[in-house]
């Protein structure tokens, strides 16, 4: 054992057992590190609300009056929720599936490209996919709540 | 089909688990496809879209179709996806078995459900 002029340098933090409330939150991701988590978190919100979308894909298409519920449920209200928490359930799917469905394509596109899994375009391809589905989720979402 | 039960079974090594990875991938290229037909017909349709609009689009044998098999595919990619989920974060097994029995039931029950609606109207 040598002794070394240097200081030691600064000890870095070890992770060994992350905790989810101390950790997670000062934890900084990298844009591809937002896109791969919120592909698993759109992913389990849509199959939470499976029947969520089933009911809306039943109301709408059955009849005229179970599509007049249908769009009852988002202007009057149902099951003593007002209308615009509805609207605000379904903007999440909205979301969730924009997110998923653009976050997929980019999956598949690095799986036929060997170009597509370098760095530089790990980190390009994951801020384009995040302003895909953020803009067309805020522009849906203006119009679900009629802004325009 | 190469045997792969008995002392022949396949537990570890490279490839387990491809099956699962390309169906995941095989189904969302079709689901995809589906996103894409759907919303061409939504925004090349003129004027507000009511109900005689919407079913429309559902109506023809090609769309019950297709929207059949998106339903089974869909089927298998989320039990791929939440069979991924539960695998990175539930360690337990009785929990993780407890929890893939409930996704089938659940993912079946749906499916049901979605198909009895597509051929019901």
């Amino acid at each position: 054992m040598s002794e070394t002029a240097t200081p030691p340098a600064k000890k870095r933090p070890e992770f060994r057992n992350i905790n989810a409330f101390t950790d997670l939150p000062t934890y900084r991701l990298p844009a591809a590190g937002w896109v791969s988590i919120l592909h698993r978190v759109s992913g389990v919100m849509m199959f939470a609300l499976m029947p969520f979308i089933i009911w809306m894909f039943d109301t709408s298409i059955s009849s005229e009056i179970s599509f007049t519920r249908f769009t009852n449920a988002f202007s009057v209200g149902m099951l003593g929720l007002p209308g615009f928490i509805w609207k605000l359930l379904a903007l999440g799917l909205i979301w969730a599936y924009l997110h998923h469905f653009t976050a997929g394509l980019r999956h598949l596109w690095m799986d036929i490209s060997h170009k597509a899994v370098e760095l530089q375009f790990g980190k390009s391809s994951a801020k384009v996919v995040l302003t895909i589905s953020l803009t067309l989720t805020a522009l849906l979402g203006a119009k679900l709540f009629g802004l325009y | 089909m190469s045997v792969n039960y008995g002392s022949k079974r396949i537990v570890v090594g490279a490839h387990y688990g491809l099956r699962d990875w390309l169906s995941q991938r095989v189904t969302a290229a079709v689901m995809a496809i589906f996103t894409i037909v759907l919303l061409a017909q939504l925004l090349l349709s003129k004027g507000p879209i009511g109900y005689d609009k919407w079913s429309g689009i559902f109506a023809s044998q090609a769309m019950k179709t297709l929207t059949f098999a998106v339903i089974l595919c869909l089927l298998w990619h989320v039990w791929v996806g939440m069979r991924d989920v539960f695998m990175d974060y539930v360690k337990p097994v009785a929990v993780r078995l407890s929890l893939q029995v409930f996704t089938i039931v659940w993912l079946v029950a749906c499916s049901g459900w979605a198909v009895q609606v597509l051929w019901r109207f």
